[in-house]
């Protein structure tokens, strides 16, 4: 368990850093956080030959909360964001997801751009970039864009972004009005990969009937998805809307695999439950803003 | 007196040491040392066709590449057959590195010695073994089924029928008026402690001498292995167990291939060299254990008394059996637990699979073997319609029946005799500490939450301090301090503190003054090891029949110089003195300086010995027969094992949408005799239980038909966390043991014992649906519930009649 040789580059700018990055090729990773890299480097399921450094690059560790949503940046470790007040009153789902992620030791280390760029489908972060419509922010050393989560995750583990590139920030839209969110997980053991987590998103329209519902699970399907469960309690009264209902639309929307740890159908179970349970609160806290 | 702390909670004294980092573990020595790496096997089952090291041999930093071909005299053999036994008839051990034929995947097959670690590692990628796969055997099912052999010699994969019968069980069971089958399984599990195994070795080329250090439950034993193997003599190999971070069974196994093999290269290097093992490695080339398949019929009266016990269990093994048929031979004799049982006869066939041995994990078979004869309880008590505690009451041996001979014979070769014990003391004391009589209640409050909430128990017997002996030796300096040591290892079980408290209290000296060494063979050479619940029964007593020789002889000197009989004086906070004469006294360490009659004053304190000092023209220095120095080595060998005993209590709660499985409560009620130390006592109870709900809840061995291990690592090997474990609520019992000066039971293993019974019972409770695999996950539990044709339990029944529980 310990690595094979690899280079070790520690950029002090972002331009630095695309130029190693560069003049290495393929072979070359970025390390943030570390927290998923270096064991795949230890037990040597990953073999780079370069380790680029961004941990000295100035400007990188800033959340930025606008009306319009939370820029987090790459260097933002998951316990800043998930102790950032501002940044939960505009996405309350960041501060609910990320205290799902792992353990303090790990949320310490760990950051939450790098879970994004790692394009892990257990990953709490992944789930919830997709959820709130988010993007995030692929500088080349051709320039910065803006790249959306659709665009942006490719399968387990793969993202679009090949070829000299870093991911400076991520971008969450600010929950919407008269909207809610809740997130909840079903683990083995505490702090665990979820067996199946489950983050949703409720919108009320101006006379507190349901207008939009939507969710996006954690370790279910090859790559994060956002699935509309409106038509299930579409225009129905907050108070009164049937939330089993959604969640067993959800049932027949997901496609979850079978592992070690759990059947396929058990994941699809707690699909439906999870649905259920964070709808309730998230309808309950749309309710609220709505009033 | 202040020094009488056996029976007191004296709080840890190496943990100040080892909380702030300053234990020295085997990889915290020789860090200079050459690393050695393993090529192990990728295939479960294989011939070896060819080995390439080529690619390898431009590595800088390679110093050594060894295979099987490098191995010469005894290292050429195969390991021992450590505790061989009649019915083991087809005893198979591997070689230290894989000749031929690889039978699990993590065998050693290459080993490469470099600079460090990384380096051995980026060479041991480079070799290349190619090898020719062979059909594999995984799981005691297929084991019996035999369409594949683990062993060509073995067509049958059968290593051992042990059997054992009390009487004629056939008959008794055609004479019974109830008899019930039925199959149940229980899977791997292991050790996993926090450290892995380890070994660092060094050659003195001009003492000719070889030091091993080794995270081992067997310092003494391993000691002599090396010597066998690599062919040395004893008296030039020493072996040192410095801290050691935790074994539960896995490292009392040995010699370890890599116990063997660093020794030799480091001769052969003449080099220090040092492996210290990963956790994969861990995983997939140490050992397991618990899995079998237990066929049970059991007959039994109206009054739920049990008539007759037939059990057939399906051990796996594993690939090999350098361990003998010990855990086999604890499930077989344990199993009968704190009941009467008039006729039993047990047949436990031990199996060969391609997949890693399995040797002790705490526990040693007896997990299973309550599991078997608790759950029988259970089943009994359903289909007549008793309450669970009661039918336990019924069959339960009565405390005006000890000692008890249950007929068979135990792991130590002698027999089951329970030497104490008041086991209705325990269900009662069980019964008030969970508060089972209303259960009902919690019940209809947890239905009315929507919760369905259950309450299991489990009781078991544990057999502990097994000879064949251990040895203490307590020596007082000049100083004052006393130094004690004892041949058996330490993993964290607290030896320092409770070896001390018993010195403190024999000797009547601060525990301040005391020092204790284990596992140190040049301390003390003469030891089995720490395994089995024995440390505190065994060394415990051998140091106590030291420290009172100790006391003897200083009496004796003392009282020659007070000028008082032996029979007046008394030891106390390190002073000898006149029983209610003040004033009349001599310290201690000056009574050692006395003790050893010198020529030279090296110091202060040795003049009061000098030759011109002392006069007694009379009599020689040392007096015949005598000897100089205030010290004494003593023995302790027992006649048998001592039983120890407990209760278990689960209550249960399950989220009837996701089937997450909460324990809300969980009560011990224990017997381990006299205790040395209640607050040691009871971290192990509370680290047993842990274990024990990892094994009932969340940790197996994985094996896919192939036999690849898919949960190697700590991310999905599932050991809970602090957070799944629940607070433990204990009670204790004290019933002395008979044969041992101190009157103790050991009490390492007892938390792990009933966890898996009391839970699995706990749940079928809760969902009224028969239990018969553990452990047991949510996602298990869920298919189990929805499955048409799983058994609904004759109380869940009779709740859904009723419109308590649909």
């Amino acid at each position: 368990m310990k690595p094979a040789p690899f280079r070790y580059a520690d950029p002090g700018t972002l331009d630095e850093a695309l130029a190693v990055l560069s003049a290495e090729g393929e072979g070359a990773k970025v390390l943030a956080g570390g927290q998923s890299l270096l064991p795949l480097l230890s037990m040597r399921l990953a073999a780079p030959t370069t380790l680029v450094d961004i941990n000295r690059v100035p400007g990188l560790d800033a959340v930025e909360v606008t009306d319009d949503g939370v820029t987090v940046g790459a260097l933002v470790r998951h316990n800043a964001l998930l102790s950032d007040d501002a940044a939960a009153g505009v996405q309350p789902l960041l501060a609910r997801a990320t205290a799902n992620v792992a353990h303090p030791a790990i949320r310490n280390r760990g950051t939450t751009v790098g879970s994004i760029a790692h394009a892990d489908p257990s990953g709490e972060m992944t789930s919830v970039l997709a959820l709130t419509d988010g993007s995030v922010t692929v500088a080349t050393p051709s320039g910065s864009s803006a790249v959306g989560w659709r665009d942006f995750f490719v399968g387990p583990l793969e993202t679009s972004v090949h070829g000299p590139a870093v991911v400076t920030s991520a971008f969450f839209p600010a929950l919407p009005a008269r909207s809610g969110t809740a997130f909840a997980e079903v683990a083995r053991r505490k702090g665990d990969y979820a067996v199946c987590g489950a983050g949703v998103v409720v919108t009320l329209d101006a006379g507190r009937r349901v207008e939009r519902v939507r969710a996006s699970y954690v370790s279910v399907g090859i790559t994060p998805e956002v699935h509309d469960l409106t038509e299930a309690v579409a225009g129905k009264p907050v108070d009164s809307a049937d939330w089993a209902a959604a969640g067993a639309l959800a049932r027949t929307l997901v496609d979850p695999d079978t592992d070690i740890h759990a059947s396929a159908d058990y994941r699809r179970l707690l699909v439906g439950v999870l649905t259920e349970r964070t709808l309730a609160d998230a309808a309950a806290e749309a309710a609220g803003r709505a009033a | 007196m202040t020094t009488k702390l056996f029976g007191e909670p004296v709080r840890r004294r190496e943990d100040a040491r080892l909380i702030v980092g300053k234990g020295r573990y085997l990889d915290d020595i020789g860090h200079k040392a050459l690393a050695a790496a393993f090529v192990r096997s990728p295939h479960a089952h294989a011939r070896i066709v060819d080995i390439d090291v080529e690619g390898a041999l431009d590595v800088e930093g390679l110093v050594a590449i060894y295979t099987y071909d490098d191995l010469n005299g005894p290292m050429a053999e195969p390991l021992p057959v450590l505790i061989p036994h009649p019915q083991l008839t087809h005893p198979r051990t591997n070689y230290p590195l894989a000749r031929d034929v690889v039978r699990h995947v993590g065998e050693a097959v290459v080993m490469v010695i470099a600079t460090d670690r990384y380096v051995a590692e980026d060479a041991a990628e480079r070799i290349v073994v190619s090898y020719e796969e062979l059909p594999v055997v995984v799981g005691v099912d297929a084991a019996a089924e035999a369409r594949a052999s683990v062993h060509d010699d073995v067509p049958d994969n059968v290593a051992a029928r042990h059997h054992q019968e009390t009487g004629d069980v056939e008959p008794a069971l055609a004479a019974s008026p109830h008899t019930m089958s039925f199959t149940q399984y229980i899977e791997r599990s292991a050790s996993m402690p926090m450290e892995g195994k380890g070994v660092h070795a060094r050659w003195d080329a001009d003492d000719r001498s070889l030091r091993v250090y080794s995270s081992t439950q067997a310092s003494t034993s391993v000691r002599a292995a090396i010597a066998a193997k690599l062919e040395l003599s004893l008296d030039k190999v020493e072996v040192v167990a410095p801290d050691v971070g935790g074994g539960f069974g896995v490292k009392i196994v040995h010699p370890w291939p890599e116990e063997l093999l660093v020794p030799m290269a480091a001769i052969a290097l003449q080099a220090e060299v040092k492996w210290a093992e990963d956790r994969r490695e861990h995983f997939i080339s140490s050992a397991h254990e618990r899995q079998q398949r237990q066929d049970i019929t059991v007959g039994y009266d109206d009054e739920g008394r049990i008539t007759a016990l037939d059990v057939h269990v399906l051990h796996d093994n594993g690939a090999y059996t350098p361990y003998g048929i010990i855990v086999p031979i604890i499930t077989a004799t344990q199993l009968v637990g704190p009941y009467v049982i008039p006729v039993y006869r047990v047949r436990v066939d031990s199996v060969y699979t391609n997949t890693v041995i399995v040797t002790p994990y705490r526990g040693a078979g007896r997990p299973q073997a309550c599991y078997a004869m608790e759950r029988t309880m259970d089943r009994i008590a359903d289909e007549l319609g008793l309450d669970r505690s009661v039918v336990r009451e019924r069959n339960l041996i009565q405390p005006d029946q000890f000692p008890y001979d249950h007929h068979l014979t135990f792991q130590d070769g002698r027999p089951v005799i329970y030497d104490s014990g008041d086991y209705p003391g325990l269900v009662d004391k069980l019964k008030t500490l969970v508060g089972w009589d209303s259960v009902d209640s919690l019940r209809a409050e947890a239905t009315a939450r929507g919760k369905h909430l259950g309450i299991g128990m489990a009781l078991y017997v544990e057999g502990t301090g097994p000879g064949p002996y251990e040895g203490g030796h307590v020596q007082v300096l000049g100083s004052g301090k006393v130094l004690v040591s004892t041949g058996l290892t330490s993993q964290g079980q607290g030896h320092e503190t409770a070896f001390a408290q018993i010195v403190a209290s024999e000797l009547g000296v601060p525990i301040e003054d005391i020092e204790v060494t284990t596992g140190d063979t040049r301390r003390f050479g003469y030891a089995v090891g720490t395994f089995a619940s024995r440390a505190a029964v065994m060394s415990g007593n051998a140091i106590a029949l030291a420290a009172r020789g100790v006391r003897e002889k200083a009496l004796r000197i003392a009282a020659d110089v007070l000028e008082a009989s032996p029979e007046d004086l008394e030891i106390d906070e390190g002073l000898v003195q006149v029983k209610g004469v003040p004033g009349t006294s001599i310290p201690l360490r000056t009574v050692a300086v006395l003790s050893n009659p010198l020529r030279y004053a090296f110091d202060e304190a040795a003049k009061q010995a000098t030759q011109f000092t002392t006069h007694d023209d009379s009599k020689p220095p040392v007096a015949e027969g005598d000897a100089p120095g205030l010290e004494h080595r003593d023995y302790y060998s027992p006649l048998r094992s001592t039983f120890a005993s407990g209760a278990h209590a689960a209550i249960v709660e399950i989220d009837p949408q996701t089937w997450e499985i909460d324990i809300v409560k969980y009560a011990v009620v224990h017997d381990c005799g006299n205790v040395v130390n209640p607050m040691i006592v009871e971290g192990q109870v509370q680290g047993g239980v842990a274990q024990g709900v990892g094994g009932a809840l969340y940790e197996r061995m994985v094996y896919d038909a192939d036999g690849q291990l898919q949960n190697a690592s700590y991310m999905d090997f599932l050991m809970p966390y602090s957070s799944e474990v629940p607070d433990v609520v204990i009670d204790h019992q004290t019933t002395p043991s008979p044969l041992n000066p101190l009157g103790i039971k050991g009490a390492g293993e007892a938390g792990v014992i009933p966890g898996t019974a009391a839970i699995a019972s706990a749940i079928e409770d809760a969902v009224g649906r028969r239990i018969s695999s553990m452990p047991i996950s949510p996602t298990q539990l869920y298919d189990l519930v929805r499955n048409p044709d799983s058994e609904m339990t004759a109380v869940a029944a009779g709740r859904a009649g009723t419109g308590v529980m649909a």
